[in-house]
């Protein structure tokens, strides 16, 4: 097993470009929606407004400011699939679509995905979306293909401020606490990360340096795995025969997880989530 | 004297030959063997890379393109360039589609006096015709000597603009051959 | 910087993680502003009021750096007794004269008055009559040295440059500053404090501007004020210091060094020009040569760049073919000739990717390119200007119809970079090889491939011709051909002139040999070297080293100056003016700040830049009275392009509109002029008159808000290169109005209405942004409303929207005849 490999992103430095977002596209090979020809949204400078299967990176806006404007600050932050250790995705997927990879990354397999869209009820992100084009179920996979090659993922590479980090996971938590620490220390006190650690859903492969609660940037505070959650929340959202489904097939899954992390803990191989 | 250039020698100078994808995708230190599902094909592994530089801004970012086959199928950031170390904006980014695009032209549109339409025209035939009017109208509106005696050897009749995002070497010949025949209207998007 | 040019705030953003401090001064909150340390509004239009006040500030605080003042600037020495300030005469300078015709001014200056006070008399109509009968161009230069200026070390007589710098600012208070650009005062200090804080030996600090400070009737004073400022600092020619232009396009460099601009040849000489004494090339040298600079070799490069045009047909008895070449007789700038174009003076026209359908006061220019005989596009995809006669707003209003419409119109399709090899030369100067990837589709072909054709032709169709004005053209050198049997193999495309070929000819060579010149210290005034630009020689200097595609970057370690990537010009310096990196005895200012300096052992100035001064000058040589050249400067005058090789806080020569930046109010302003009442605009900016060319009035209550333009990073200029690509469109897919909560409340608009803007000129519509992140300022007492628009729209492409250029008006800066598109006064309504 390869080290567990991500992204950090510091939203303290982003300045909105969204060069990931288009670096994504281009790597990827992802349409624009509707080919380009689309409304001004009026939140801000976001028009491409949420993650889908054609939109795996979103620059989000948000601006805070007071009416005197004595607090005059514009948020930017770039989202992207949180790529869980604990993924709900995976757990709910029933055609064992969706790896984990030796990266401890999580992928959506284009050739065994059918587009049962379980795992788009399943992400309390809502990251996942189906890709009109090809019927399946998209996300990012910071970019497997390259990270297999040894090259840096495309929206990582384009980022100019280095907000979009990549490398080791174990190496971008060090460098986001030094960077939180240096905040702090400038005075910005309401920075915090995110994700950073076992807490939200056994951590973050796609974590975040936030300057304000996760709420303000649309995150959820507390996420829960649709094992825990789906019979309050995600089961009676969803439409009603997929959903009801959906409880076996996490079972199922579970299992067969178990069954799996049993034999690679047999073979001498340590676990890679955590 | 003519003195032959060897085409790309330079380039061996420069050490920015361009060689295969492959051969630039090392470094990350990490444990390529596939665990749990089989590698995936890098669409540029056998792909020529070509450094360039993006065509938006000023800032000139090193680019690589990526060809397979006669046809980019790939335009990225170029880590070695210490202009911007990889890093481009989403203008950069989206080069690729400047090149590729259904929307582009192919072919020369021309438009007669008092046409409706556009007409696809041949290439060399339009280059004739655009000669020919050159020549008519400079001949026509050509002023060696101004009223007040001074010798100008120039027409202001016709007028050249552009384009701030062309070649040094377009703008070396396009300024000399303006100049040569007596244009002096000259302009570029650097004045606006 | 982060709005529009992310990829170089990247070495910002690398800066303030190490505690740099960032301050963004914009009419508007941008993203820069949100990654700034410290955010500063001002009304758009008002910087010299702001840059003067902090020019008093540096100046009555005694925060400037005074040792390089004293000895890198000309603060220390003495203008004539006949100068009068703006403060002795009420808004302008003395020399006011009414404008010759056709110049498109009131008045214009005569800079006599300007001048240095010199230590002995100076007749400089003599010296020429005495220069003209010598035999040699270096005799003639010799001829034209001035005495030297007098000078005040003290800085304390009240004629020197410090002194009357220190006058015609000291109306700039802090709270002037408040009144005309509406920044509240604590923050303009705080801004000054922070300069002064982080400029002196230890530290530099740097501006980086873009079109915000230059499109305005005084965009060049504008530039001005904050190089004095910078000198005063002493953050000129310093890691870390200068102005940085932030330039929009991959080469607008380029064109600018290799000049596709009416009024300049190669490598920044002036254009030959009727008005003034070029009637022979002798007349053109004695013009234009500085002779106590580095410039008294002009001759050298004036002579090889006629080399260049007319090859072995230039020679010494026919003044190397100099009659031949045209000679300007007005001003034929981008406005200049479209306001030709409506009065039908123009016949046909040639549009290399550059879009004026959408420019500046573009409904006027759509009506003026009914007028032409015929016109050449080349572009992309059918940008605005190609379509104009069928697709314009003025054909769908019906006042334009297609069949009445003369216009023959070519549209030829292009190569794009990645099909194409060639240079482009950056904002930094740094000149980059671009390789060919890959042919390009169908009929697409490279923009050189259009001119070496077109020319082709023409030397065919004048081939047979006798009469003299073609003389010139038929001995125009056209060598651009590959050599037989070296024409690339793995392409489809024939006709592609030789790059390599191009080069020769723009780096230069020996004329008798053909052996590539090292450097332009090898150029001649005899015929005996020919070099198209004299700042590019040396980018070549020997077969098979073609330094532009120089790919070695410094490694981490190293200290970034990069010399083996690309080639910067001139010399492949990446600092200009660096010896004033060093102190005057030629010692780093700071251990920090160290970039290049005097190693007396080895008696050459050494660094991790190429010295941008002689190598082996020492600082201690003195000047040698009555030299020409450098030899005229002592080892302690960085400036070595200019004439005493200072830095030049006052500027006696060279600026149309005044040796200082004074502040003026735009065309179109909401308040009068507080500083100078009799005196609302820049006494000499242009106005191109046309009936549809109105401005509002001051204060105007039909036009009461000010609106100001800009780009965004999601899309390029008038969207030629990025309205057309799904990625960029759906990013900013329609055009809108950012208007503050404020003013929308006032006018009942909500987010995303549909709303109504109209100046003077025109009216346009957009969706409103109602954001914060525009404000409403105080300014003169009263309140004013500030809106800002992109301007990449037009009616092609995927993405369409209005043309925020119909608003604007045809006034421009009288140094460079750009317009004003920063600061309008418009009317904002609610359009259902």
């Amino acid at each position: 097993m390869a080290e567990p490999m991500g992204f950090f992103t510091d939203t303290s430095v982003c300045i909105g470009c969204k060069a990931c977002e288009v670096a994504c596209k281009a790597w990827n090979q992802l349409p624009a929606r509707n080919g380009g020809k689309v409304q001004l949204s009026g939140i801000s400078y976001d028009n491409t407004v949420e993650l889908n299967g054609i939109q795996w990176r979103h620059v989000k806006f948000i601006e805070d400011f007071t009416p005197d404007r004595s607090t005059e600050r514009w948020l930017m932050m770039s989202d992207v699939c949180k790529h869980c250790v604990q993924a709900a995705c995976l757990e709910v997927c029933p055609t064992g679509a969706i790896i984990r990879t030796e990266f401890d990354t999580v992928v959506i397999q284009q050739n065994v995905c059918n587009g049962c869209r379980s795992c788009i009820a399943a992400c309390p992100f809502g990251v996942i979306e189906i890709n009109p084009e090809t019927n399946t179920a998209m996300k990012c996979t910071l970019c497997y293909d390259r990270l297999q090659a040894g090259m840096v993922p495309a929206c990582a590479q384009a980022c100019p401020t280095q907000s979009i980090q990549f490398g080791p996971i174990s190496e971008l938590r060090q460098r986001a606490q030094q960077r939180l620490e240096q905040l702090h220390a400038a005075g910005v006190m309401q920075a915090r990360l995110y994700g950073h650690d076992e807490s939200i859903l056994g951590g973050l492969n796609a974590f975040y340096l936030l300057l304000d609660e996760p709420g303000k940037y649309g995150l959820p505070a507390n996420p829960q795995l649709p094992s825990r959650n789906l019979a309050p929340s995600a089961a009676l959202s969803a439409a009603g025969a997929v959903a009801l489904g959906l409880l076996g097939l996490v079972g199922l899954r579970k299992q067969r997880m178990d069954r799996l992390a049993a034999e690679e803990r047999g073979q001498g191989e340590g676990s890679h989530a955590g | 004297m003519a003195i032959t250039v060897s085409r790309r020698r330079f380039l061996k100078v420069g050490g920015a030959a361009a060689g295969t994808a492959a051969g630039a995708l090392l470094g990350l230190g990490v444990d390529l063997q596939p665990k749990q599902v089989r590698a995936q094909q890098l669409r540029i592994k056998d792909a020529q890379v070509y450094p360039s530089v993006c065509p938006y801004c000023a800032v000139g970012c090193g680019t690589l393109v990526h060809v397979v086959n006669g046809q980019i199928v790939n335009i990225e950031g170029n880590p070695k360039s210490p202009v911007n170390k990889g890093n481009l904006c989403p203008k950069g980014a989206a080069i690729y589609q400047l090149h590729v695009n259904p929307n582009r032209l192919t072919k020369v549109l021309y438009r007669k006096p008092y046409g409706t339409r556009w007409e696809v025209v041949d290439l060399e035939w339009a280059m004739d015709r655009v000669a020919e009017l050159v020549k008519k109208t400079r001949d026509e509106t050509f002023v060696e000597t101004l009223p007040n005696g001074k010798r100008v050897m120039h027409t202001t009749a016709i007028f050249s603009l552009g384009g701030a995002t062309i070649d040094n070497e377009w703008n070396h010949i396009q300024q000399k051959l303006m100049r040569g025949l007596g244009i002096v209207r000259i302009e570029n998007q650097a004045r606006i | 910087m982060a709005e529009n040019h992310p990829v170089a705030y990247r070495y910002v953003a690398e800066a303030k993680r190490r505690g740099s401090k960032l301050i963004s001064i914009d009419p508007r909150y941008t993203r820069s502003s949100a990654m700034a340390d410290l955010y500063v509004p001002l009304r758009s239009g008002t910087d010299i009021a702001f840059l003067g006040g902090l020019i008093r500030y540096m100046i009555e605080n005694e925060k400037y750096f005074k040792d390089y003042v004293v000895n890198y600037t000309n603060a220390a020495t003495i203008i004539r007794d006949d100068f009068q300030d703006t403060e002795d005469l009420e808004g302008v300078f003395s020399g006011l004269k009414e404008a010759p015709q056709g110049t498109f001014q009131k008045y214009v200056y005569d800079n006599a008055t300007w001048q240095y006070k010199r230590t002995a008399a100076w007749d400089a109509a003599k010296a020429r009559e005495e220069a003209m009968k010598a035999a040699t161009f270096a005799e003639m230069i010799q001829k034209m040295v001035p005495p030297p200026a007098e000078k005040d070390p003290t800085l304390q007589h009240p004629r020197t440059v410090f002194q009357i710098v220190r006058r015609h600012f000291s109306r700039y208070t802090p709270e002037m500053v408040e009144q005309i650009c509406g920044t509240p005062k604590e923050l303009f200090l705080r801004v000054a404090e922070m300069l002064a804080e982080n400029s002196g030996p230890e530290k530099t600090m740097t501006f980086v501007y873009a079109m915000g400070w230059t499109q305005h009737t005084y965009g060049v004073q504008n530039i001005g004020a904050a190089a004095l400022l910078q000198l005063l600092l002493g953050n000129m020619g310093r890691p870390g210091g200068g102005i940085l232009a932030l330039r929009g396009h991959a080469t607008i460099q380029g064109s600018t060094d290799i000049p596709t601009l009416h009024h300049s040849i190669q490598g920044y000489m002036a254009h030959p020009d009727a008005r003034r004494k070029h009637d022979t090339l002798r007349d053109y040298i004695l013009t234009e040569t500085r002779p106590t600079s580095y410039w008294a070799n002009l001759p050298k490069f004036m002579v090889s760049y006629l080399k260049s045009m007319y090859g072995d047909a230039a020679k010494p008895e026919n003044d190397f073919g100099y009659d031949w070449h045209p000679k300007i007789a007005g001003d034929y700038s981008f406005m200049a000739s479209f306001h030709a174009m409506a009065l039908g003076e123009i016949k046909g026209a040639f549009f290399f990717g550059q879009n004026p359908a959408t420019s500046i006061h573009a409904s006027l220019i759509r009506r003026a390119l009914a007028n032409l005989d015929w016109m050449v596009v080349k572009d992309n995809f059918e940008i605005e200007t190609a379509a104009f006669w069928y697709k314009s707003p003025e054909v769908q209003s019906g006042e334009l119809k297609p069949e009445q419409i003369k216009t023959e119109v070519f549209l030829f399709p292009s190569a794009q970079v990645a099909e194409i090899e060639g240079t482009f030369t950056n904002t930094a100067r740094l000149i980059q090889f671009h390789e060919k990837a890959a042919d390009p589709p169908g009929d697409c072909r490279s923009d050189a491939w259009f001119t070496h054709q077109l020319a082709l032709r023409l030397k065919k169709l004048y081939a047979d011709s006798t009469l003299p004005r073609d003389e010139g053209f038929k001995n125009l050198t056209w060598d651009y051909d590959y050599a037989p049997g070296t024409y690339p193999t793995n392409t489809r495309i024939q006709g592609e002139p030789d790059v390599m070929k191009i080069w020769r000819e723009v780096n230069g060579f020996k004329t008798e040999t053909g052996e590539l010149l090292k450097g332009f210290g090898e150029l001649k005034d005899d015929g005996s070297t020919t070099c198209a630009s004299w700042i590019y020689c040396g980018a070549y200097p020997e077969e098979g080293r073609f330094l532009p595609a120089n790919h070695t970057p410094d490694p981490d370690d190293k200290p970034g100056t990069h010399l083996g990537w690309g080639f910067a010009w001139p010399a492949n310096r990446r600092i200009l003016y660096n010896r004033a990196s060093a102190d005057p005895n030629g010692n780093p200012w700071s251990e920090r700040k160290k970039l290049i300096w005097w190693d007396a052992g080895q008696k050459k100035w050494v660094g991790y830049d190429v010295p941008d001064f002689p190598a082996t000058k020492a600082p201690d040589t003195p000047a040698k009275p009555g030299a020409t050249g450098l030899d005229a400067h002592d080892g302690k005058s960085p400036f070595i392009m200019i004439a005493d090789g200072k830095g030049w806080l006052f500027v006696p020569v060279g600026l149309q509109d005044g040796p200082l930046p004074t502040h003026y109010e735009p065309m179109e302003s909401p308040v009068p002029n507080l500083l100078y009442p009799k005196w609302q605009n820049n006494p000499i900016a242009k106005v191109y008159e046309h009936e549809r060319n109105q401005l509002a009035t001051i204060g105007d209550p039909q036009f009461p808000i000010v609106l100001t333009t800009y780009r965004l990073t999601e899309h390029h200029l008038a969207g030629g290169m990025s309205r057309w690509l799904p990625w960029l469109a759906e990013l900013q897919p329609e055009l809108f109005v950012e208007i503050s909560p404020e003013l929308a409340a006032e006018k009942g608009i909500k987010n995303l209405d549909m709303v109504r803007i109209t100046s003077k000129r025109g009216t346009i519509v957009a969706k409103a942004l109602v954001t914060p992140r525009l404000r409403p300022l105080t300014v003169a007492g009263k309140t004013v409303h500030q809106i800002g628009m992109p301007w990449h729209w037009g009616f092609m492409g995927i993405s369409v929207g209005d043309v925020v250029n119909d608003l604007g008006a045809w006034v421009a800066d009288p140094n460079v005849q750009i317009h004003e598109m920063k600061a309008l006064l418009v009317n904002v309504e609610k359009a259902q």
